[in-house]
């Protein structure tokens, strides 16, 4: 049977429409309005402006020193969110890997326990972060406690080492589950032999850990962290509802920057929000390659095997 | 036959599918379509007396689609932007959004015109792009002044006494520090997050917000303000979290601390007049005191909400006699008096607005209106600036920095004024 070389195109053509529709236009839009500035909307109203919205976002005394930066609350986001990425993934994979780990092991009430873990990923990040500002807020349950053992209530959502830190715990609590899925879904991949073999040979628990699981588990380890630091980069909405990227601009990261900047701001700086999401996006560029090229490394590796 | 149903199948199908793609077919040509954000009952009331107008005028039919305040500040102006939007509009930034606004004078027969401009002459030119322009936009539907409520509860049990008519913004302060210590209050004061109500203490304190070329500035007098206000958060005088406790220009009031006893004095508006009826007199006596004073006299800021009709509407006539009616000192002085507001119509106001509230309630309204004549220029410039939102977005956003403890005053203000400087350059573009 033969078919006609339009006819893919046919089936496909409804999948590309929406993605050039959305994705594509929109893209092209957004590099155009980076260099265009003033405050209008419409494309036609704006006088372009060369990379002036790009300057602004990059003149600074010091990198380092978000205060010596014209934009000085862009790049305070952007250290936010480095800071947040580092810490966020490195304790959110350590303490998923850990609850795979004893997931994996025959527990009691283990179907249970799974879904204990697995259930704040499906909240909405909205209803997450209304149920810990209900807590943390200073009259909240947190604070309540607090008082019952006669300890000094604290602005828990105010300070900003404190705001930060919870930002940092809500969200883990909020997606380690997902990423222990993953993982688990790798530890059970890994034959069951190896372990009867390493105790045979009477290796201690660490060793088997160390030499044959997380051995095994590396690939979807790597991927885990990837995905979650792309996740990471991009954190808004729990944050937002949270704190509202307070105080001050402690828990302000560069999605929320962006957003405030092109449409929440009463004067509202599109050229600049275009130019901060193109800077973000060549950062999730970077992280997605950086993906590509370990699951592509993940396949041959499976293939030499 | 079968060609018969064929066709009648294609035909309803291709209504249906037309009727789906362009709804605007089932809709009237002069259907006039009201986006109206509320704080109290005002689109509720509108709707009232909109159907007297849909009586008085067949086959125009208002439609109010109440939508929550956010959606006035943040999506609206991209409606506007996007040559979208409804016909009129209950909004805030008054000079802001003059671009999109109706020039109803066309409309308007010459003794209805004398009527507006007679009527609302204190409040025409907010709604304007410059000195230049007399066009006539929008109706206030509610004509707010900020002010202080006191927990007067509070200062009866802790036997102090309150401060009078041109007490300062220090003496309220100190005699609020005496009531809450007396009653292990925790805060004396609270003000909403916004620079709107940080104006009036700035200008107390001699802000004139403005050069002699009228280009808004950061002088002394709003630094002043600006210390003292700083080191009352810093002092633990003031809650920090409503300030500090939020990033870039967030609003946020501070009723629920009132409400829930948690602080002595708190600075806000008129606006708030029925949800304190509502949610606190049960639980303590209130009242609005005059305008705190300062150096450079007692003053409040001026504000509010309005209806303005949008060039956008395919039905301008339509648009200009609905605000019309609703401008005529009968349906006028109803609005005012069901939604408790301050009337902005000089008509209305001589002739008296009758309240039912309770005594609280119709006591603070009173002081309210008796703070407007106070009101010192420059807060009648600040509101009637066009950007006035440049000025008011940096304050609470740098401030509030402040507050948390992220920068100094002294680089707080820096910021403010750049700030300033690059949205006004960026309007200007």
């Amino acid at each position: 049977m033969k078919t006609s070389a339009s006819t893919p195109w046919f089936f496909l053509a409804p999948n590309v429409i929406v993605i050039v529709l959305f994705t594509f236009i929109p893209i092209a839009i957004n590099f155009y309005y980076a260099f265009t500035g003033g405050v209008n909307l419409y494309p036609t109203q704006r006088p372009g402006v060369g990379v002036e919205n790009f300057s602004t976002l990059l003149e600074c005394g010091s990198y380092f020193d978000p205060s010596s930066c014209r934009k000085d609350v862009f790049w305070q986001s952007i250290w936010n969110t480095a800071k947040y990425a580092i810490f966020q993934v490195s304790l959110m994979v350590l303490f998923a890997l850990i609850t795979a780990v004893v997931l994996n092991r025959k527990i009691m009430g283990r179907g249970f326990w799974r879904g204990v873990f697995f259930y704040p990923v499906l909240l909405s990040p909205v209803v997450v972060a209304l149920i810990w500002k209900w807590i943390l807020q200073r009259d909240g349950l947190l604070n309540a406690a607090m008082v019952a053992v006669d300890a000094h209530p604290v602005l828990w959502l105010a300070e900003p080492g404190w705001a930060f830190f919870w930002v940092t715990f809500v969200s883990i609590w909020a997606h380690m589950g997902f990423y222990t899925l993953i993982l688990l879904a790798g530890l059970q991949a890994i034959p069951a032999d190896l372990y009867e073999a390493a105790q045979l040979d009477k290796a201690s628990p660490w060793r088997s850990l160390t030499k044959i699981t997380l051995p095994l588990l590396m690939p979807n380890l790597l991927v885990v962290v990837v995905l979650a630091m792309i996740k990471a980069v991009q954190i808004f909405d729990e944050v937002f509802v949270l704190t509202g990227g307070g105080p001050g601009s402690a828990t302000t990261f560069v999605v929320q920057f962006i957003y405030q900047t092109g449409f929440v701001e009463p004067v509202r700086l599109y050229g600049i929000a275009a130019a901060g999401s193109l800077m973000l996006a060549l950062a999730l560029v970077a992280l997605t390659l950086l993906q590509l090229k370990l699951s592509n490394a993940e396949k041959a590796g499976e293939r030499v095997k | 036959m079968k060609n018969l149903h064929v066709r009648t199948s294609s035909l309803a199908a291709s209504v249906a599918a037309a009727a789906f793609l362009f709804p605007a077919i089932s809709v009237q040509a002069s259907d006039l379509r009201v986006q109206c954000y509320s704080d109290g009952n005002e689109c509720e009331v509108t709707a009232d007396i909109a159907k007297r107008f849909e009586a008085a005028n067949p086959g125009t039919k208002i439609i109010i689609d109440k939508v929550p305040y956010k959606a006035v500040v943040e999506t609206l102006p991209v409606q506007l932007a996007a040559g979208e939007g409804p016909d009129i509009a209950r909004v805030t930034d008054l000079g802001g959004l003059n671009k999109y606004y109706l020039d109803l004078t066309p409309h308007l027969s010459a003794a209805r015109q004398k009527a507006w401009q007679d009527n609302f002459a204190s409040t025409l030119s907010w709604f304007r792009a410059g000195p230049a322009d007399k066009g006539i936009y929008g109706l206030m539907s509610q004509l707010t002044v900020t002010g202080m409520y006191v927990n007067k509860t509070l200062f009866e049990q802790a036997k102090v006494p309150m401060p009078g008519a041109t007490a300062t913004w220090d003496d309220w302060m100190a005699a609020g520090k005496k009531v809450a210590d007396a009653t292990k209050t925790p805060f004396v004061m609270a003000m909403d997050r916004t620079g709107h109500r940080f104006a009036p203490l700035a200008v107390a304190y001699g802000s004139k917000y403005f050069d002699a070329s009228g280009n808004p500035i950061i002088d002394d007098g709003y630094k002043l303000a600006a210390k003292k206000f700083v080191d009352w958060n810093k002092a633990g005088l003031v809650p920090k979290e409503v300030w500090g406790g939020l990033g870039g220009s967030a609003y946020r009031d501070a009723f629920e601390e009132f409400a829930n006893g948690r602080i002595v004095m708190y600075y806000s508006g008129s606006w708030q007049v029925m949800r304190m009826d509502k949610n606190v007199t049960k639980s303590f006596d209130w009242a609005a005191v005059p305008a705190p004073c300062g150096p450079a006299g007692c003053t409040a800021m001026p504000g509010g909400a309005a209806y303005v009709g949008l060039k956008r509407t395919k039905a301008p006539a339509e648009v200009a006699k609905f605000l019309d009616f609703l401008s005529m000192d009968a349906n006028y002085s109803e609005m005012m008096s069901k939604t408790d507001n301050i009337p902005a119509s000089l008509s209305v106001a001589k002739a008296g607005v009758t309240y039912n509230v309770s005594p609280l309630a119709k006591a603070a309204l009173n002081s309210f209106v008796a703070d407007v004549p106070k009101i010192l220029k420059p807060n009648f410039d600040l509101q009637g600036y066009r950007l006035n939102r440049a000025v008011f977005q940096p304050t609470a956003a740098r401030l509030g920095q402040a507050i948390a403890g992220e920068m100094s005053l002294d680089d707080a203000l820096k910021r403010v004024a750049s700030d300033l400087d690059e949205q006004v350059k960026a309007a200007a573009k």
